[in-house]
């Protein structure tokens, strides 16, 4: 399989393990058995299953199984391919960070961060549908 | 692929590019507060990103990659697969509205996708089977 998707599928795994390490913390906080300030990570939480770990698994796939775009190009762009990757980790990653910053320290850079998280995650799906668009193919 | 898995696909990418829209308003909003209604876009970010991106994907490429039939149409009733395609996303855009139209509109969103998936068991089921069948 190409580089991309064994990157995307080992990263996805990564983020199925972490959803449910926050699973954890936000359970043992419900039974009182962590005395964390952690309410904030439940958005990631969801996050982290629904688009770190689901969504970036079918992602590797669709990239590596569906029909080719051209002989030469069969994946039409490798490039693109990497924005999405970037872009959907990086994004992943700054809202895990800004969203518990800001709702302890209300901080407007970290309100910021959230903004460039959203801006990052935009840019991956966009970049993914453009890519895929062109491969989604009858027969 | 056939037609209607790739409609159910393209269908999927635009509710991924819609949801994922939705998602960062959502998100940016609360870092950096430029719209106080925002959060009245929270079910259609949900209902836009699991069920029309990730489920619908799922199900154009099971009907694609599950096992054909042997005689008759290789996949199933092509009327029954499109019913399916039409009443979900009509289910999916109704469930959606939670906020901007009355409950009932979301119960008959519901309804139609119940519909929908009941459709697509019946397509689906005699495709599930064990090599040589």
């Amino acid at each position: 399989m190409p580089i991309l998707t064994r990157l995307w599928i080992k990263t996805a795994l990564v983020y199925f393990v972490l959803a449910l390490l926050l699973g954890i913390l936000l359970a043992g906080q419900c039974a009182g058995l962590i005395h964390l300030p952690v309410q904030s990570l439940f958005p990631s939480y969801i996050h982290f299953l629904a688009v770190g770990w689901i969504s970036q698994l079918i992602i590797g796939v669709v990239f590596w199984m569906f029909p080719k775009y051209t002989q030469a190009n069969p994946r039409r762009s490798e490039g693109l391919g990497w924005v999405t990757y970037i872009t959907l980790n990086l994004g992943l990653l700054l809202r895990l960070v800004g969203e518990p910053l800001h709702a302890t320290t209300n901080a407007a850079w970290a309100g910021w961060l959230m903004a460039a998280s959203a801006l990052l995650l935009l840019i991956a799906g966009t970049a993914f549908v453009i890519n895929t668009w062109g491969r989604v193919k009858e027969k | 692929m056939p037609r209607l898995s790739a409609w159910f696909i393209r269908a999927s990418l635009i509710y991924l590019l819609m949801g994922f829209t939705l998602g960062a308003l959502l998100l940016a909003n609360n870092g950096v507060e430029f719209m106080p209604s925002a959060w009245a876009l929270l079910p259609a970010h949900v209902e836009f990103t699991l069920v029309g991106w990730i489920v619908q994907l799922a199900l154009g490429t099971a009907y694609w990659i599950l096992p054909r039939h042997t005689n008759g149409p290789a996949r199933g009733s092509l009327a029954l697969g499109w019913a399916s395609f039409g009443l979900f996303n009509l289910g999916i855009l109704l469930a959606a509205s939670s906020g901007l139209l009355p409950g009932t509109f979301q119960l008959a969103g519901r309804i139609l996708q119940m519909l929908a998936a009941g459709l697509l068991a019946v397509l689906f089921w005699p495709r599930v089977k064990a090599y040589g069948l």
